[in-house]
């Protein structure tokens, strides 16, 4: 689904990841861990298509097609969904109107026609019980007063409903307590199917209790320097990272 | 010799004095006389006065204008040019065609609850000792050359009176209606007067019927007595030739509320001056403002509350979206004088600009001089903002409609704090429009697009933000 290959990154001329390899294939969970700084954030905002990063080797490719040539909205579109690890607030544009502007933009792409005000209400409530968000929250600006837990729901809520072939969570456990983050991996076990994958980065082993990999990768210093299974995790918790450098 | 506008006038007031006073009481030569005196000493306003610094009329002023001082003979079918068609809107609606009242010969009605409505000229016959005790009291002349241009010259617009201790009947709508301008200088002057307790909502809508330019100066007084409340709807869609100053004088009194709102969704150059005098305690006043200006279009809103008693609110917002060369300025000026203790007084003026040779200027201005006041200020000039952007495209939503999205949602502040749900949708509707660049000017009123809002992606629901 995903191939990349020796991707190298620079922001303002500073490289920040080196070298970087990875595939995902249908149906997997890949796990990516690693200290600050070390360019999880840069990968994820990379592959949603974030303006402002300079590419400067390497390929990506998605679904077998290069996926530089694609807008931010047009791989959206294309089925990559990526949680914020900080969501953006967008005072006077709310969550009903976001989503369903974003729903019949999908459908729309899809050569379907947009959802009734009834069907959409619909999915909206069926979504929103998946993630146990409150009901009030949909009729609010984007992510705007919202707690922490509540941006980080809002994130996992519009995964549910855009249904996308490979979501990219980062850092979505970060800030989340115990209940929070149970209801989070929840959602996105619940979504987990043979035909999509999901990228899932952490800093803690904890969300990978509830969220089991099939795949743990230690990125380090712009590269991926050690891959394993899920005991990778465990002990990453146990020694931290230096013992890889 | 150079062509001077001023020169000009100042030799047809003299000629046309007995036409201009015709009928009028003796208070209202006298205040003419002496606007006139005061028109000849300070001229037009330059871009050397602080206050017009980011407006520039010498080009337009330049222009060979013509005044008309009769109304016209034939019966304009108002009825022809103009249907307001906002659905669901009832309003009474006077209309007035370049400057004169329309149906001037017939007398003022008085409608359900006791109101009184009709040509300001007709009133100064038939109500003189109302119109005298208010006429003239809020206006500033000294103010600028324009004000006082307006009170020398004005023969006509719309009055309106309100009796003490009554509900709010239907919303009136003054339709102001420029036709045929060809460089016509229209001017007129509307008196409003709302009794103690009672309520009004009244729109002031500004159109043009064509292409043509043409230069109208309005001067609006209101008078809002005590515990009155006041709902004042400025719409504007002119041409790109015209040229429109609308200045509003306020005076409230004890308990009284004012919102007012301005809404510039088309013009050549418009100033909007909102004077508002907070005369007793217990005052609240929410001046609003939203433009959406690009080509070379010019807005100007320029607003002065004088905080001159204790315990009131005043509130400015001012919200602006600019496109292409298009340019705007907002002056706020907050006068807290020593006495008026306990205020709470707020300006903000916010603006985005879409591309690089947009301009605005913001001058957000407070001069306090009690000590236990309350007041803030703010003014942006920025761009969308990117992240923003980013996070809606990644959703899957395109970058045309995550920015129609996000200005759309900037203009809502302003649109949803108005009080008339039937124009409240309408403006709603315009606005989206505008933003969808649909809107060129209308042929007329700026509540008359024959369009209903056609069924879209982007959809958006005021009820749900």
């Amino acid at each position: 689904m995903l191939k990349i290959e020796n991707l190298h990154v620079s922001i303002n001329g500073k490289e920040i990841i080196k070298g970087l390899n990875l595939q995902v294939n249908a149906g997997e969970v890949h796990a990516i861990m690693g200290p600050n700084g070390t360019g999880k954030s840069t990968l994820a905002s990379v592959i949603a298509g974030k303006e402002g990063y300079d590419i400067t080797d390497g390929h990506i490719t998605y679904l077998d097609k290069d996926l530089f040539q694609f807008s931010t909205e047009e791989r959206a579109l294309e089925g990559i969904f990526l949680g914020f690890q900080y969501p953006v607030e967008i005072p006077g544009v709310s969550m009903t109107n976001f989503m369903r502007t974003a729903i019949n933009e999908h459908r729309k792409h899809k050569g379907l026609d947009p959802l009734s005000a009834g069907d959409f209400l619909a999915l909206m409530e069926e979504k929103r019980k998946l993630v146990e968000i409150k009901d009030k929250l949909k009729n609010r600006a984007v992510n705007e007063g919202f707690s922490g837990g509540e941006k980080k729901k809002n994130e996992i809520f519009q995964m549910a409903m855009l249904e996308p072939k490979l979501a990219i969570l980062d850092e979505t456990d970060s800030g989340l307590d115990i209940d929070a983050l149970r209801v989070v991996a929840n959602g996105v076990n619940k979504l987990r199917s043979k035909d999509n994958a999901s990228i899932v980065i952490t800093h803690y082993q904890r969300l990978l209790d509830y969220i089991v990999p099939d795949f743990v990768h230690v990125l380090y210093e712009g590269k991926i320097v050690k891959t394993g299974g899920k005991e990778l995790a465990l002990q990453l918790e146990e020694k931290g990272y230096e013992w890889l450098g | 010799m150079e062509f001077s506008l001023k020169d000009k006038a100042i030799t047809l007031f003299c000629e046309n004095k007995e036409v201009i006073f015709q009928d009028n009481p003796a208070e209202v030569i006298r205040a003419r006389e002496s606007a006139f005196r005061k028109f000849k000493q300070l001229g037009f306003p330059t871009k050397k006065m602080e206050e017009w610094r980011n407006t520039n009329l010498s080009d337009i002023l330049s222009r060979n204008h013509h005044f008309n001082f009769e109304a016209p003979k034939e019966d304009i079918d108002i009825e022809k040019i103009f249907q307001c068609e906002v659905p669901n809107f009832d309003t009474h609606i006077v209309s007035l065609y370049n400057g004169w009242y329309v149906s001037r010969d017939k007398p003022l009605e008085t409608l359900p609850n006791g109101t009184i409505v009709g040509s300001f000229a007709r009133a100064l016959k038939e109500y003189p000792e109302l119109v005298l005790k208010h006429y003239n009291k809020y206006c500033k002349n000294e103010l600028n050359g324009l004000n006082a241009l307006n009170t020398a010259f004005a023969q006509d617009g719309v009055f309106i009176y309100v009796p003490d201790n009554v509900g709010a009947y239907k919303p009136i709508q003054i339709v102001n209606i420029l036709d045929k301008g060809n460089n016509l200088f229209v001017q007129n002057r509307n008196l409003i007067i709302v009794g103690k307790n009672s309520k009004l909502s009244f729109l002031h809508c500004d159109d043009s019927r064509n292409h043509e330019a043409s230069f109208s100066n309005t001067v609006t007084e209101v008078f809002i007595d005590e515990g009155a409340s006041v709902d004042h709807y400025k719409l504007q869609n002119l041409n790109d030739k015209t040229t429109l100053i609308n200045s509003t004088f306020f005076q409230q009194e004890k308990d009284s509320q004012l919102s007012s709102f301005a809404i510039t969704l088309n013009g050549g150059i418009v100033r909007n001056d909102s004077h508002v005098l907070l005369n007793n305690k217990g005052i609240d006043s929410n001046i609003y403002g939203l433009y959406l200006v690009d080509k070379e279009q010019h807005v100007d809103n320029r607003v002065f509350v004088d905080h001159a008693s204790p315990n009131c609110t005043s509130n400015e917002l001012f919200k602006g979206i600019l496109d292409d060369q298009g340019s705007a300025a907002f002056n706020g000026h907050v006068l807290v004088r020593r006495d008026a203790q306990q205020t709470n007084a707020c300006q903000t003026n916010r603006n985005i600009l879409l591309t690089d040779k947009a301009k605005a200027h913001a001058k957000p201005f407070l001069e306090i001089y009690a000590d236990d006041v309350k007041c803030s200020h703010g003014a942006t000039v920025g761009q969308l903002d990117d992240e923003a952007l980013f996070y809606i495209k990644s959703r899957g939503i395109s970058e045309y409609n995550a920015k129609l999205l996000l200005m759309y949602a900037f203009a809502a502040e302003v649109v949803n704090k108005i009080s008339l749900p039937a124009l409240k949708s309408r403006i709603d509707d315009l606005v989206k429009k505008r933003l969808r660049g649909e809107l060129a000017v209308c042929s007329q009123c700026v509540l008359h697009c024959q369009s209903q809002e056609q069924v879209y992606d982007f959809k958006i629901d005021m009820s749900k933000l």
